[in-house]
């Protein structure tokens, strides 16, 4: 099924660790993942990936339980992947949307992208 | 590199000139007894030549000052000029950039500033941004008033403790003197509270305002520093305040100087000269300060002008920003500094029709004009509190021409008919008294004499010349004439260098810092210490090692020796 | 082996100034005090070999491409500048953004470069306080030094920020267990308040948490004020997903505080209502002073972030996003911040300076930095590294070059050199830049 949230995104400590380590895995695994809780996880069927769409684009990444989200609250801490999905609109104050994004997520099979690879799309 | 400055009329009150005609020789950056035939010439041509301008109460830089511009990007929208070959980008108009801080001073003739608060954890911060400022000297004088330690020797009665505190905070700070605002206030306003009187007793340190500012002033003596000790008076912004700014004077007769100034300087007299009760009441009790004045020979003041639109308040009062921010509905910036003092920032507009303020722009003026002696009363508008700096010349203006003021209190409100002394006050000051209060009192006050401030053999070779011919001109009339040409300087010499022609910058070479090294024997640092070392170890966010500003933020220092013993020559 | 003691941490906005580094062969080995985030940074992934490493995570060399999809050629220093000074003084619209981990040293050249190129100058608070900037416009900023609060403070409230991840040793320096003067019994004697949308491992160790639901901080923090200010009568039940009695309680603890501080991130800066939820909480501060002492203050994310914005407030009037097309400094952010002019596609050109605008701007920025000439400037192989055209690798601020950096209350200190640095300094390069650009421009 497809679950309807609102998409935040946000410093967490893997990913500062390895803010200045940004071509590791490491980094990837911070960063390239979708925070859920249990029932929300659930509701999609426990995949290992989900697909995040937003109006302003789609991105693939590992689904990862917390369970001290509310339901319908997703977090995707602060980097490329999340940022390929946050509304750009900066609301006349220079502040772009990385907060409270309604998104829709989906279970999927498909992989995540490399940061070369999310890049590499942004160059085309 | 030989200057020489022909045909001046020339002001140089230390030296007893007073419009004469004289010729000024300069070399190296300093005024010497004559020059070569080789040396460049200046011919001021019959035109008023004085001494760089000296202020010896402005806040040019730091924490607080950058505050007021990051409230204020509606203040940083005036002013604006662009870069030249020669200049940085200008902006501000009552807190200013650094660079149009350096080029605004130096237009209208003035070489050395004195930014007039900073906190020794803040130091570093107010250092950078002089560091910015060209052209200018400058230095800063470094608060003492609510610090942790001053508190508690002045409650052990540890003079030596004191003294040493002092002499260590200045170098921390790479400061130049004792700055002490509301005593007590800073430190009780950390929990939303203030002194009201001299007497009262500061909770948990167990001392009063008075006794601070007694301690200070005496151990500012026995470390023979070159500036007295500077103070913003408790109750300040209330009204019948100058009570307790005559009873703070009234502290400096216990007091001997070491050196020949004044024991204690009370600044801006325009805040903290209020009669009345309350708002409805509120009046000028000038008269009675400046009599005051007349009658006592160890303290000295600044006017702290008021000047009529915007303007931006900011003081280490931090209780009294708080209460100005909530009556004037303002935003509010609030700079705590932990075991030291307070800070507030508040925006403020000054109108002719509101009686207060019509009668605060009386209270500067009639201090200057009751006070006899101008070396007491220093031009100042406690830049930006009651007006930008730049309207210095207008202030000249208002001494200098009476039909001038009277024009002015045409457009007030009528409390200044009732409530102050001015339009009845005739007198006009003359060149001489206002190359006093902007050159010579100003660097004697700080204890500069031997270099600020004057025209003689030996001072720095700063100098201003105004398109003015004084034995051509009626001030009394010719006021506007007086203000624009005080405006923007036909010359500004610095160190020797000219940095303005014609009111335009033309060089901007960078000043120097001005700090007081004062010697304290090492067993009595030693002694302070450790009790410093406990304060940072327990209640301090910073490390030790890391609290004194270090040498990569003065590169251009001038260092003034000062001391409870003699300094040994090596 | 060298052992230098009370060392800044490089790494986050509380600049932590206790940090002992030990030193062998040029080489840092051990950051003692520093947490996992200020290790990472001192001691670094590159220099000693992290984990799994894919490719290069510094730069060793200068690098240039014409084609952003080819790969980059190692080229010297001064080719590299060269390449870097054309692209700049070749646009009309140029853009320098970042920043965030640089000294004010490094902020002064770059506001130099800005005024002679007549360039944007931005820097990373646009994407996170950035709006705390435009609140301190309308309401002013009623703070205190981090000491005053460690001392003082009895309650202190974290709203939309996550200190235990993002400032990890906030909580025991300056907050919630710090000790001071007045507050010997550290956590014991304070109550903790946290505000979020989520319960972070920094609400789990509150005394009271508050859950709102996302985007409603600005309804919160109005039904406080209006608690506190006496009519509770007009509260609803529930406002923002919490319930009045709980909010009836907060304003309570807070009003019968001695000493209040608020702490607040990103949770308010960057949702809904952007800068009025922090105009407004700057107000709520207002309010309760008149009955108790508060304070409010950003956590500010990297360790001298707050030091761009003090150096290009004191040097333009303006604290950042200015503009000098015109010659003279002209500050708007919703017209003249980063994502601001790359939305319109206003820009032609850009450098990216310590910061990683590909990694944390919208997809949308990147897109467009992606396709214009880039410099980037840094020491780390970063997404910015993946679509820009040049690349100058640069010594590390704080390790590697001394300097100036602001605290997040703005208190500044000194910024140590650890070792030897082996790339040329951001302030050489960006001279060097500089240089090159008046000389194109026939100066
Ligand atoms: S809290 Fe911040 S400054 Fe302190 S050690 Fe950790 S990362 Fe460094
Ligand atoms: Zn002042």
């Amino acid at each position: 099924m497809t679950l309807k949230v609102t998409l935040i995104t946000g410093r967490t400590i893997s990913q500062g660790v390895n803010l200045e380590n940004k071509t590791s895995s490491d980094y990837m695994e911070a960063t390239a993942s979708c925070e859920l809780n249990t029932k929300d996880i659930e509701l999609l069927g426990k995949p290992k990936y989900v697909k995040i769409r937003t109006e302003y684009g789609d991105v693939v990444v590992k689904l990862k339980e917390n369970s001290s989200n509310p339901s319908g609250i997703a977090f995707i801490p602060m980097g490329p992947w999340a940022n390929a999905v946050v509304d750009p609109d900066t609301k006349g104050c220079g502040m772009p949307g990385f907060k409270g994004i309604p998104a829709e997520i989906d279970a999927t099979e498909n992989k995540v992208l490399l940061l070369k690879e999310l890049m590499a799309r942004y160059k085309q | 590199m030989e200057l020489l400055i022909k045909n001046g009329a020339v002001y140089d009150p230390v030296n007893g000139i007073a419009g004469d005609r004289a010729d000024i020789s300069i070399k190296d950056g300093k005024i010497v007894e004559k020059v070569s035939s080789g040396a460049s010439v200046i011919d001021a041509g019959g035109r008023l030549v004085m001494a760089g301008g000296v202020d010896a109460h402005s806040h040019i830089a730091g924490a607080k000052v950058n505050l007021g511009r990051l409230m204020r990007p509606e203040d940083s929208r005036i002013g604006l000029k662009s870069r030249t070959k020669i200049t940085r980008v200008y902006s501000g108009y009552t807190v200013p950039n650094v660079f149009a801080m350096g080029y605004r001073y130096a237009q209208m003739g003035y070489t050395t500033v004195f930014e007039a608060a900073q906190a020794i954890m803040k130091a570093r911060h107010t250092h950078e941004e002089l560091e910015e400022i060209p052209i200018i000297d400058k230095g800063a004088l470094t608060l003492f008033g609510s610090n942790w330690p001053t508190m508690d020797y002045v409650r052990e009665k540890n003079l030596d403790k004191l003294a040493a505190y002092v002499a260590w905070g200045l170098l921390a700070s790479r400061g130049f003197g004792v700055k002490v605002v509301n005593p007590g206030g800073g430190e009780m306003w950390g929990f939303g509270k203030n002194v009201t009187s001299l007497d009262d007793v500061v909770p948990n340190f167990d001392v009063t305002p008075a006794q601070i500012i007694v301690s200070l002033m005496k151990a500012n003596e026995m470390l023979r520093l070159p500036h007295s000790v500077h103070l913003h008076c408790n109750n300040l912004g209330k009204p019948g305040n100058y009570k307790t700014t005559l009873a703070s004077m009234e502290l400096a007769k216990q007091i001997k100087p070491a050196k020949d100034r004044q024991v204690l300087h009370v600044t801006h007299l325009t805040f903290n000269a209020w009669g009345g009760t309350n708002w409805g009441d509120f009046e000028s009790k000038a008269d009675e300060i400046a009599n005051y004045l007349n009658n006592s020979d160890n303290v000295t003041t600044d006017m702290g002008q008021l000047i009529f639109g915007s303007a931006t308040t900011m003081t280490a009062d931090g209780p009294v920003q708080y209460a100005n921010a909530k009556l004037l509905h303002a935003k509010w910036g609030n700079g705590d500094v932990e075991l030291e003092d307070a800070s507030g920032v508040v925006p403020i507009f000054y109108a002719k029709q509101i009686s207060i303020h019509a009668i605060m722009w009386a209270i500067g003026l009639e201090l200057a004009l009751l006070t006899k002696d101008p070396y007491k009363v220093l031009l100042t508008t406690d830049h930006p509190n009651g007006g930008p700096f730049v309207n210095y010349p207008e202030v000249i203006a208002l001494l200098m021409s009476n039909k001038k003021r009277q024009e002015e209190i045409k457009t007030l409100h009528e409390a200044v008919h009732k409530r102050t002394k001015i339009p009845g006050i005739e007198r006009e000051l003359d060149f001489n008294d206002i190359a006093i209060m902007t050159r010579a009192g100003p660097a004697k006050v700080l204890g500069l004499l031997d270099t600020k401030g004057h025209l003689g053999v030996g001072a720095d070779a700063d100098v201003a010349i105004y398109d003015i011919k004084p034995d051509q001109i009626d001030p009394s009339v010719e006021y506007a004439k007086i203000k624009s040409a005080f405006q923007s300087a036909a010359y500004t010499i610095k160190g020797g260098e000219v940095v303005v022609k014609d009111g335009q910058i033309t060089a901007t070479p960078m000043g120097r810092t001005f700090w007081v090294d004062a010697t304290v024997p090492e067993e009595q640092t030693e002694i302070m210490m450790k009790d410093i070392r406990m304060k940072f170890k327990n209640y301090y966010s910073i490390n030790l090692a890391n609290y004194m500003v270090q040498d990569a933020y003065v590169t251009h220092p001038k260092v003034v020796k000062a001391g409870a013993i003699p300094v040994k020559v090596s | 082996m060298n052992v230098i003691t009370d060392a800044l941490c490089p790494f986050c906005g509380c600049l932590c100034d206790d940090i002992t580094v030990v030193v062998e062969d040029n080489k840092i080995i051990e950051a003692k005090h520093a947490c996992m985030l200020g290790s990472a940074k001192i001691l670094g992934h590159c220099r000693l070999g992290g984990n799994n490493i894919e490719t290069h995570h510094t730069i060793k060399e200068p690098m240039t491409r014409v084609d952003k999809n080819s790969n980059f050629k190692e080229v010297s220093y001064d080719e590299a500048i060269n390449e870097a000074a054309e692209i700049l003084a070749k646009s009309k619209r140029p853009l320098l953004y970042g920043w965030a981990s640089a000294s004010c040293e490094v902020h002064k050249k770059g506001l130099l470069l800005a005024e002679e190129l007549g360039a944007i100058i931005d820097n990373t608070a646009s994407v996170c306080h950035g709006p705390t900037g435009l609140a301190t416009h309308e309401k002013g900023s009623p703070s205190a030094t981090l000491g005053q609060i460690k001392n003082r403070a009895d309650v202190i409230v974290f709203w939309g920020c996550n200190p235990v991840q993002a400032h990890p040793r906030h909580m025991g320096r300056y907050s919630s267990f710090a000790r001071g003067f007045f507050s010997e019994k550290g956590r014991k004697g304070r109550k903790i308040i946290v505000l979020d949308v989520r319960k972070t491992d920094t609400a789990k160790m509150a005394d009271e948490y508050v859950e709102i639901q996302q985007g409603s901080d600005y309804l919160v923090i109005s039904a406080l004020r209006a608690i506190l200010s006496g009519h509770a009568d007009v509260v609803p039940a529930s406002v923002g997903g919490v319930l009045k009695d709980q909010l009836v309680k907060v304003v309570e603890t807070l009003k019968t505080a001695k000493f209040g501080a608020i702490f607040f991130g990103m949770g308010l800066t960057q949702s809904k209502s952007r800068y009025k939820n922090i105009d407004n909480a700057v107000s709520l501060t207002f309010d309760l002073n008149s009955f108790t002492k508060f304070v409010i203050t950003p956590m500010r994310g990297h360790y001298n972030v707050t030091g761009f914005n003090q150096v290009c407030t004191w040097e333009t009037g303006f604290t950042t996003a200015v503009d000098f097309s015109r010659g003279l400094p002209y500050y708007n952010p919703g017209e003249t911040a980063a994502n601001d002019v790359l939305n319109r596609n206003e820009v032609d050109a850009a450098m990216v300076i310590a910061a990683d605008a590909a990694a944390h701007f919208p997809a949308n920025s990147v897109r467009r930095l992606a396709k214009m000439p880039l410099v980037q400037i840094d020491p780390h192989w970063s997404a910015t590294t993946e679509i820009a055209n040049v690349v100058i690798p640069t010594a590390i601020c704080g390790i590697e070059v001394e300097g100036t950096a602001y605290r997040m209350d703005g208190v500044s200190l000194r910024l140590r050199k650890m070792i030897e640095p082996t790339h040329l300094t951001d302030e050489e390069v960006l001279e060097r830049i500089t240089q090159r650009v008046k000389e194109l421009r026939g100066e």
